[in-house]
């Protein structure tokens, strides 16, 4: 506050003066020449403190930059290689996962015998991207897909996905979500899909069994009228793509379709419709109109019997409401079959590092069956390797849903601008219950062409 | 403002030679620090937004290229999704601005008078329950408007016991104005409004007015400012002599005429600073957004600032970002300007000032 207070005055100033000089209210003109020369001084040493500190402070590893762009075309053979230590940023969901990805990094140190320091981003995009532009990234960091292609365009990226020995064990749909130009470029970490989750005593009271458990839409809307009353609704979700996304994919539909915008299909209008339908009959909400942050807390609060949520919502009941009992099924198929949306971060190696071959075999490490076990049971997303899938399984019976969304999961769109168009989708299907689902989706579809070509 | 860099330079002028290199040694490390933390990134952005630098490595290195008015261009008539988000942008912001800043400076100067008389009792304790909200931090204040405003927050429940049934305020898209007309049974646009476009938004969507979501901030920011700038007001008002005010009352003008006639006039400077503080601090809206609604819902709480923080930090193009900086830049210069014509120093017309002359020696006569 204080800062902002000082800049402004500060610009006042430097306006009134500036404005004084323009004005000619018959002051002399000496007075003039002075503040111009002033302003031309201060301007002039502005300058040359630029392009000293253009010099300096940004510029003195341009030649690392400029080869490791050159790298970045392919021969990713050649990672760097010293023995500097490693800085690995990540964006942590809370203590849990900072406790769990420390222990494991400080466990691969004792054993490699290279130095690595964990640190936590408060605002990881913000800080990764200062971290390119100033030339000195982190080594190892949280990557989101919808980030790959931006930072893979720019250079920021080495790609090492071909070199790590457990490639093969990813999932396909993982490591397509991590390909850019069919360039494989970094581990995924873990992943989660999206699941219908039940509120049990809310079915119950019902008079619904496990038997009654939606297959196809036809079952969901029968079973969510069942559930509407006047105390919560039937189904409850967030008013986004990430979301609503599951009705695209199960109607046969997706914004995409071999690398081609399909915005605006048939499939995807049947699924708003459908949607919308149940939107405006009441029982599907979303949960931000219920009074709900996101779909746990609409579970949690018995504001709807059933929400779509991801693999983080045993974390949120546990905390919020452990007195709550839930069960997790898969979502029911539309009239194009089976669909959920996953959801991943892998592990970016940044171009700028100077050791690149340390911190992809601390990738490896950390996406082994065993970490990622750990990791699973430490804060809740699954293994991006089906190696560890029955192991896993085995260990969460009743979360058993969610691994068997990863055969048939889409993922969020990666294209460069991609972010800005689901969320002008996003902001779009805030008002679907009153809006035209065709329009929206044609201006998806227009949006998506722009940015595809 | 002008007042004291005026009477600096006059000052200036006799000051010994030594004098002048002292001062300048004082001021040196304030003008580094400025130089160095405000001027050089602001020239950097500067340039950042006539190029096409990435985000990877030194935007003065040589892989950067210069490409001229691209970035505006593209922000402002582009036709794609860039030029559309800035018109929301713009569109929100103007609505936020427009309410706001009339309202602050009324309600300012309104708790001004109300504090500087001086029969008010505990005046000290009013004085520093107004300015309270303005030391508080923004981020903690927007914490607490979200709970307030919460659909079953402490607003909402006031309003239930009048029989109003609140909206859910910060997930409520809907226009202000859009709302009202469609109480009197306007829901579309006519033609006129809907078919021509100004920065990829129809001109129906313009008159949409803050969202319900962005009408809670307004409120906000009316409350968090109204006290600063309070205390600008009654900083003023201590400093208007009392007699012109006795002078008047002789002359039989009421306490509104008085008001309107005699302090009003005085404080003229201070109304230029406080509505240009304004002005500069409303189309600046940020701190709210980051930490409250992050443009949602709808994008109707989305400002330029920012836009041109998420364009360049998560949308990657730096270009565009800085080029949405500067164009808020000129749009606050151009609006103080405009303000500091409408507020200037007016000289009163001859035949007007002899009509007044004329009636008020009539009045003299008459009494």
């Amino acid at each position: 506050m204080l800062g902002v207070f000082t800049t402004e005055v500060f610009a006042t100033e430097l306006f009134t003066t500036v404005l004084e000089l323009f004005k000619g209210e018959g002051h002399m003109r000496v007075n003039k020449i002075r503040s111009l020369v002033k302003i031309s001084a201060v301007l002039g040493a502005g300058a040359l403190v630029l392009t000293a500190c253009g010099g300096s402070g940004f510029d003195d590893d341009e030649d690392d930059n400029d080869s490791a762009q050159g790298t970045n075309g392919g021969e990713e053979g050649e990672l760097t290689s010293s023995d500097e230590a490693l800085e690995i940023l990540i964006g942590s969901s809370g203590e849990a996962e900072t406790t769990a990805v420390e222990d494991a990094v400080a466990a691969w140190s004792a054993d490699s015998g290279i130095d690595a320091a964990v640190s936590v981003a408060n605002d990881l995009p913000q800080q990764l991207s200062q971290g390119f532009a100033a030339g000195t990234p982190p080594d190892l960091f949280y990557l989101a897909p919808e980030s790959l292609a931006g930072y893979a365009e720019n250079g920021s990226l080495q790609p090492y996905g071909d070199e790590l020995e457990n490639k093969d064990d990813f999932y396909d749909t993982l490591v397509e979500n991590f390909t850019y130009d069919d360039e494989f470029y970094c581990a995924p970490k873990d992943f989660s899909t999206l699941a219908l989750v039940i509120n049990d005593d809310i079915w119950q009271e019902a008079g619904l069994t496990e038997e009654d458990y939606p297959q196809t839409w036809e079952d969901l809307t029968e079973v969510s009228k069942t559930l509407t009353s006047d105390d919560h609704v039937g189904l409850a979700f967030g008013a986004e793509f990430e979301r609503v996304g599951v009705f695209m994919a199960q109607a046969g539909g997706g914004l995409m379709a071999d690398d081609q915008p399909e915005a605006d299909s048939a499939e995807n209008v049947q699924a708003l419709e459908y949607v919308q339908s149940h939107l405006e009959d009441g029982t599907f909400a979303y949960a931000a109109d219920i009074g709900a942050g996101w779909g746990g807390e609409a579970l949690g609060k018995e504001q709807a019997a059933m929400v779509i949520e991801g693999n983080w919502i045993t974390g949120g009941m546990e905390n919020d409401f452990p007195d709550v009992n839930y069960s997790v099924v898969e979502l029911p198929t539309g009239p194009g079959g089976e669909g959920t949306l996953q959801f991943t971060n892998c592990w970016g190696l940044a171009a700028d590092s100077s050791n690149q071959q340390a911190a992809a075999e601390l990738a490896q490490y950390l996406t082994s069956a065993e970490q990622q076990l750990i990791f699973s049971d430490a804060f809740g997303p699954m293994p991006s390797i089906e190696s560890a899938a029955d192991e896993w399984t085995d260990n969460n019976p009743e979360l058993a849903a969610f691994l068997a969304g990863a055969d048939y999961a889409q993922f969020i769109p990666t294209l460069v601008g991609s972010v800005d168009v689901i969320g002008d989708f996003n902001a779009q299907l805030e008002s679907l219950a009153s809006g035209d689902p065709e329009a929206i989706l044609q201006s998806v579809q227009s949006n998506l062409e722009a940015i595809a070509e | 403002m002008t007042a004291l860099t005026k009477s600096r330079r006059a000052k200036g002028s006799k000051l010994q030679r030594g004098e002048g290199l002292a001062g300048w040694l004082f001021t040196s490390p304030m003008l580094l620090i400025l130089g160095l933390f405000l001027l050089i990134p602001v020239l950097m952005a500067l340039w950042v937004s006539f190029s096409d630098w990435s985000g990877r490595g030194s935007p003065l290195s040589g892989s950067v290229n210069f490409v001229g008015l691209d970035n505006y261009r593209d922000v402002t008539s582009g036709g794609g999704l860039d030029e559309r988000n800035f018109g929301i942008s713009m569109r929100n912001n103007a609505w936020y601005v427009v309410l706001v800043v009339p309202i602050q400076t009324a309600l300012s100067l309104f708790l001004a008078l109300l504090v500087n008389r001086s029969v008010l009792r505990g005046r000290g304790v009013f004085r520093t329950a107004f300015y309270f909200p303005s030391v508080t931090s923004s981020v903690a204040i927007t914490v607490l408007w979200l709970f307030l405003f919460s659909t079953s927050g402490v607003i909402n429940k006031i309003l239930s016991w009048i029989g109003v049934n609140g909206p859910n305020w910060f997930n409520d898209p809907r226009g202000v104005v859009h709302v009202l007309l469609d109480k009197i049974g306007i829901s579309g646009g006519p033609e006129a409004l809907t078919s021509s476009s100004f920065l990829g938004i129809s001109l129906w969507e313009w008159s949409s007015g803050p969202s319900i979501a962005m009408f809670a901030l307004i409120l906000m920011a009316i409350f968090t400012t109204s006290g600063t700038f309070m205390l600008l007001f009654l900083a003023a008002l201590q400093n208007v002599g009392a007699e012109l005010d006795e002078a008047g009352m002789l002359d039989g003008a009421g306490a509104w005429r008085r008001f309107w006639s005699i302090t009003l006039p005085q404080l003229r400077p201070t109304v230029f600073t406080v509505v240009t503080l304004g002005l500069i601090g409303t189309w600046q809206v940020f701190d709210q957004i980051y930490t409250g609604t992050q443009g949602a819902p709808g994008k109707t709480t989305l400002t330029p600032a920012f836009l041109s923080y998420q364009t360049a930090f998560t949308g990657q193009k730096w270009g565009h970002g800085s080029a949405i900086a500067f164009i808020l830049f000129v749009i606050i210069i151009l609006l103080t300007l405009f303000q500091r014509w409408a507020l200037r120093e007016r000289p009163v017309p001859k035949r007007k000032r002899l009509r007044r002359l004329k009636s008020r020696t009539e009045e003299g006569s008459g009494a």
